[in-house]
């Protein structure tokens, strides 16, 4: 109960600080990972070392047997200055596990992930009270797709049904803030079903529960044409998570800055909720590295902060400490984008 | 009210009437119910198309029927129409009166679709549950005036429910107001029954009532059963649905569900049924049922043939013009030009003022998708033969005032080479019609030409049109020499193988001026118009290279991520057909064979009329289009028209229709055919293979696959024809276009191009059941040919299958075509334009395919097998090649 306390305070200073400020979130885990060039025997460290199948590349499985690697990726972002970590748990549902054959894992994983990234965000917190940190529970789209067959002979057939991600989505999500995350963050989202799958298990949740989290959601245009994978334009996307009160609305993943910048002008002029974007650090280049350095980074994002479109910026895929040093450097020197519609009514309702 | 398919449906107070479509509902269309009983799952796939395309803002979709699986229907059919973007790009309405149907079809849509329906028929608990899953879901929500009592009937009982639900849907469940829509419940009128009497009037008090006292809340309904007492009696029932919607739409009806072509417009109801209609449906008289019951006598039976409505002629002379102008009517135009030009100061202000008032409400219509485009053709015949009318004086007046320009000079011409310019004369007639000066300078235009015509006539813009694949090349040419020349004109490319991407990849780096792709004629208008004016021509030129120059680098980085085979690898996966006496089939004529002459009223059943409508920019498959609801009146009146004139046509024998075809024994060797006479080879087809890596089971094709190979000893056939059915088409072109006729000359063009087609497809059933006398007891209905249900092929080349124009050489030099009256061009385009060629193969395996893209190895092993160069080869298969030469 007291435990419970501390969350609904959190999300209470949450609620609050976002309206005085621009938030950041932190930068790529995978890109900081792949740094410590970690080993078939780091990914399986004492526990999976006679385990049946490979384990190399399974990021989420070193919050169990690298903790200290995950928490000290935490902290360089953290002293980086973003007010919001993402729980290593990008892949933790069974549908993305049975990859590795864990899918038994997944509580435990998510559990674990956001106990240390929370553990990780109390010490900064309490270091400078003035700047309170927070956690957020990173829930990826997962590997399949509900509104596109994978079969281009059968477009009728879905690899996995509403249902099914519903479960899996709502596990993860228990999981993740029974180990203390503040928010839940809906991330890299190509297909729309998923994501509505998704915000339904985190209802459900919220309703075993008795009290509601804050929920980001954030979309990936996949390419020029501006849409989603699964084919939405970004009102589209918008209109589509709309039927839930969510805390932030944005995009992230597949396009730098520069690139996302048009569908970003789009949200910020019609979404009722507040606006995040955490691009990559520009467009992959012939070997498929991200080459963008941290300064060209922040130039880009600063137009965003001059267009007045973003509440919480961050970075996604090859983004790194400096990178988010760079941008939280540049955003308190911005006001947060102001919507006369935002969420006063969405926050009644929440 | 927010709504999203791919793309989103705001619905705001400032919004017409949403439409919704209503044929994909097995309730309510006995063939959409057919196709899915009888799991013809594509063609009922595409019946949402045809709504879509047809102007449906949101699409129904209903599954309630007793003999079906409703629940896997609506899964298999959403999840069918989510894989069609042009589609799902609209929202859905997910129709059941059964919740389990509904909560399925809610798990496959990733838009924010409309239930319809649910209501407090189960009760409170049952209402709210249902509710909150709605809201969860994340859909609007159509509410059934319908409670634990029944449906309401009169105007209380509609708005105590509506008030009850939208208490509990606002107050308990937290349901948003704006995705709040009511169906009050639309009920037959007339019916004899007293209580009836204030059916329609209750709805429409109701939905003022909802509109009032509900914030946020949107009505509904289903407007044909208004009229359900008159089913039979056509004209009463579109008058009825009429006088419903206006009525309905003016309290606040939001969306509906309506058939438009059982909707008349409200203005052009008769005055004396119209009043009888309002009297019933607002129940203003205590006999309204019986005067009208009595009035409907004298329609009944009666269809669309009223008596031509000539009251307009009573119009002061500009309306009257506009209505000419508007309805394409020719007969009046010249008296009432004359009469307004004896009321205007110049000749010239009568074609500024009411001829450019009128082509001005034309171009809006065009422009707002309220007129299609052969009415506008058939405006271009009334405005042009009003200028004509006026020409003589208009000269006398420019001895008087020299400077009289128009809007802009645009240069038309179909490039080098190639004969095709049907497209290219409708931009032509757009143009004129927004007031543009055009150049037509016709077909086979050499480029010199071309950039000497723009200089000397001083023109705006060059629009180049094209058909076969060597235009692209042809286009690329001019645009090099207007580089090199230094000129600045505009440059806009159109044709059905020209793309946005070829031009912005291929033209546009060519030359510094602007050369920009134009989609088609409707399209054509503002780019001319922004390109004619010198302000914003710049502005624009700044846009087009920023788009291009994405579009090229995103074309360039995106690359080719296919996997190829080489030649020999491709080779190796050809597929093994059986050759037996099974397969191969011994013709009961072998040699070529002349035909001409052909009897046009036998072939004209063979015409597949679905392109036939797209070329006039009318897009749905026939004949469904004929009850298409936004184009289907137009295309109905087209096809009477294209009818009519195909019975002048054959009367007149103004067209004639040859054909040629030979059969030979054949071996393939390898990706080449040979052909034999008496044993002795006589040519040789040189086929080309996919060389895209395939998935497992699947083949590397070529048509030589399909003919019988030489070491296997069996001796095979191969066959070739050429027909055209444009002989004397030009000079029944040119007779129309002298008398100012567009309509009529690209009416002709049309009918000539489907004629070649059908008789292709004559020719083939004659060869397939006479001469080859493979399936001589072969009875095809036109649709089944249409579909190709029948053994063989006819592969043309320049087509997908062989796109290389170069085999039509061989083809023509073995059946002497040039003697049934088809020649090529130096571009390999066959005179006249509406002619087809190709092969014949008979293998019972032999199948359609597309090449797709090729490597440069077997580029170069097919000029060494074709004795030509390598960069010849190149310059025809250049779409063909999977890298950059």
């Amino acid at each position: 109960m007291t435990e419970n306390n501390f969350a609904l305070e959190r999300i209470q200073r949450l609620h609050e600080e976002v309206k005085k400020r621009i938030l950041v979130l932190d930068g790529a885990m995978g890109t900081m990972i792949q740094a410590f060039k970690p080993t078939e025997e780091d990914y399986r460290g004492q526990r999976f070392k006679d385990f049946p199948h490979d384990l190399k590349g399974n990021n989420d499985l070193l919050s169990i047997t690298q903790p200290e690697m995950i928490k000290s990726i935490h902290a360089k972002y953290l002293e980086a200055g973003a007010d919001i970590i993402e729980t290593n748990t990008f892949n933790s549902t069974r549908i993305s596990m049975a990859d590795y054959h864990m899918e038994s894992l997944v509580p435990e994983l998510n559990f674990q992930a956001a106990t240390i990234a929370r553990q990780v965000a109390d010490e900064f917190s309490a270091r400078q009270p003035d700047k309170p940190r927070f956690v957020a529970g990173s829930i990826g789209p997962t590997n399949k797709t509900a509104s596109i067959s994978p079969d281009v002979n059968d477009p009728g057939y879905r690899a996995i049904d509403f249902d099914t991600l519903v479960v899996n989505y709502k596990e993860q999500a228990k999981n993740l803030v029974q180990g203390g995350v503040d928010l839940l963050l809906v991330e890299t989202v190509f297909d729309t079903l998923n994501a509505k799958a998704a915000l339904f298990g985190l209802t459900e949740l919220f309703d075993d529960l008795g009290y509601q989290l804050p929920i980001m959601v954030s979309g990936t245009i996949t390419d020029a044409s501006g849409r989603t994978l699964s084919g939405q334009t970004t009102e589209a996307f918008l209109i589509s998570l709309s039927h839930i009160p969510l805390f932030s609305i944005g995009l992230n993943c597949a396009l730098g800055a520069e690139q996302l910048r048009p569908y970003l002008q789009i949200l910020a002029r019609k979404s009722p909720f507040w606006v995040s974007a955490h691009p990559n650090a520009g467009l992959p280049n012939a070997f498929g590295e991200y080459d963008q350095s941290p300064e060209m980074m922040a130039a880009q994002i600063q137009e965003f902060l001059e267009l007045d479109l973003i509440n919480i910026i961050g970075g996604c895929c090859g983004t790194g400490p400096d990178h988010i040093k760079a941008i939280a450097g540049l955003a308190t020197r911005y006001q947060p984008r102001k919507h006369k519609e935002v969420s006063e009514a969405a926050l009644k309702v929440s | 009210m927010k709504l999203s398919g791919l793309e989103p449906l705001v619905i705001s107070t400032a919004s017409n009437f949403i439409n919704v479509g209503e044929r994909t509902n097995v309730t309510g269309s006995r063939k959409f119910l057919r196709l899915i009983q009888e799991d013809r799952y594509e063609e009922a796939v595409e019946v949402a198309r045809e709504q879509v395309e047809g102007g449906a803002q949101v699409i129904d979709v209903n599954m309630d029927e007793g003999m079906l699986d409703g629940k896997a229907a609506m899964v298999k059919f959403l999840h069918l129409i989510a894989a069609e973007p042009d589609i799902s790009r609209v929202p859905v309405m997910i129709d059941s009166s059964k919740w389990e149907i509904i909560e399925a079809g809610l798990k496959c849509v990733q838009g924010k679709p409309i239930v319809n329906s649910i209501s407090l028929k189960g009760g409170e608990e049952e209402f709210v549950r249902q509710a909150k899953l709605v809201k969860r879901y994340g859909a609007a929500v159509i509410v059934m005036a319908f409670d634990e009592d029944g449906q309401a009937d009169n105007y209380q009982r509609r708005i105590d429910i509506c008030k009850r639900s939208y208490g509990i849907l606002v107050n308990e469940v937290g349901f948003p107001k704006d995705d709040i829509i009511f169906d009050p419940n639309i009920f037959p009128v007339a019916t004899g029954i007293e209580e009836h009497r204030r059916n329609a009037l209750d709805f429409f008090e109701a939905t003022k009532w909802i509109k009032e006292n509900l914030p946020g809340a949107k009505v509904s309904g289903g407007v044909s059963n208004v009229s359900f007492s008159f089913r039979g009696n056509q004209p009463v029932r579109e008058a009825m649905h009429a006088a419903f919607l206006y009525h309905a739409i003016k309290n606040g009806m939001d969306m509906g569900i309506v058939n438009p072509t059982m909707l008349e417009v409200y203005e052009e109801v008769p005055k004396d049924l119209m009043e009888r209609v309002e009297d019933v449906l607002l129940n203003r008289r205590d006999d309204a049922t019986e005067r009208l019951l009595d009035f409907a006598e004298s329609f009944k039976g009666e269809t669309k043939t009223r008596e031509k409505d000539i009251a307009w002629r009573e119009d002061p002379v500009g309306k009257r013009i506009e209505h000419a102008l508007v309805k394409g009517i020719v007969d009046f135009i010249e008296e009432d030009t004359e009469e307004a030009r004896q009321q205007f100061a110049t000749p010239l202000e009568v074609i500024e003022g009411p001829l450019m008032d009128g082509m001005n409400v034309v171009g809006d219509l065009f422009g707002s998708g309220k007129m299609f485009l052969p009415q506008v053709v058939k405006s271009a015949r009334v405005m042009k033969k009003a200028v004509a009318y006026l020409q003589p004086y208009l000269e006398a007046e420019k001895l008087k005032n020299p400077d009289n320009r128009k809007k802009g000079k645009i240069l038309l011409a179909t490039v080098k080479g190639d004969v095709h310019d049907i497209g290219k004369n409708i931009v032509g007639v757009v143009l004129a019609c927004n007031n543009f000066d055009i150049v037509d300078l016709g077909v086979m235009v050499p480029l010199e030409k071309i950039l000497e015509t723009a200089k000397s006539e001083d023109v705006d813009a060059i629009g180049l049109s094209g058909l076969i694949t060597p235009s692209l090349d042809e286009m690329i040419y001019v645009a090099r020499e207007m580089e090199r020349q230094q000129m600045t004109l505009p440059l806009m490319i159109g044709g059905a193988t020209t793309s946005r991407a070829h031009t912005a990849v291929k033209i546009y780096p060519e030359y510094s001026g602007i050369a920009v792709h134009v989609n088609d004629a409707s399209r054509s208008v503002p780019v001319a118009q922004t390109l004619s004016n010198k302000a914003s021509h710049l502005d624009f030129k700044k846009k087009l290279a920023a788009e291009y120059t994405k579009l090229r680098n995103g074309y360039l980085k995106k690359g080719d991520t296919k996997e190829y085979l080489s030649i020999q690898d491709a080779r190796a996966n050809k597929p093994e057909l059986d050759f037996n006496e099974e397969t191969i089939a011994r013709p009961d004529f072998l040699g070529v064979k002349v035909m001409e002459d052909l009897d046009l009223s036998e072939i004209r059943n063979y015409i597949d009329w679905t392109p036939f409508f797209i070329t006039w920019e009318l897009h749905g498959r026939f004949p469904k289009i004929l009850e298409d609801q936004v184009v289907g009146e137009e295309a109905t009146a087209l096809y009477k028209d294209a009818n009519a004139m195909l019975d002048e046509i054959i009367s007149s024998k103004s067209l004639k229709a040859n054909a040629v075809f030979g059969i030979w024994e054949a071996n393939s060797l390898g990706d080449d055919i040979e052909l034999y006479e008496n044993g002795q080879p006589l040519e040789t087809f040189r086929t080309l293979r996919q060389q895209t890596q395939k998935a497992a089971a699947a083949h590397n094709l070529a048509l030589s696959d399909f003919v019988a190979p030489r070491e296997s000893t069996q001796t095979d056939y191969a066959g070739c024809f050429a027909v055209t059915a444009g002989l004397g088409a030009d000079k029944l072109v040119e007779k129309y276009k002298n008398d100012l006729d567009d309509y009529h000359a690209i009416m002709v063009q049309a009918l000539a191009d489907r004629l070649a087609e059908a008789t292709a497809e004559w020719l083939h059933r004659e060869v397939r059941t006479r001469y080859w006398g493979y399936t001589k007891d072969e009875h095809l209905e036109n649709e089944e040919l249409i579909k190709e249900k029948y053994r063989g092929i006819r592969p043309a080349p320049g087509y997908p299958a062989c796109p290389d124009h170069l085999e039509k050489q061989t083809i023509f030099k073995l059946l002497e075509a040039e003697k049934v009256g088809i020649t090529l061009t130096e571009n390999l385009a066959m005179f006249p334009a509406s002619s087809v060629s190709g092969y014949y193969f008979a293998h019972p395996d032999a199948k359609y395919f597309g090449l797709g893209k090729i490597s440069r190895d077997q580029v170069e092993d097919y000029a060494q097998r074709k004795g030509i160069s390598y960069d010849e080869a190149v310059r025809w298969l250049r779409p063909n090649l999977n890298y950059d030469n």
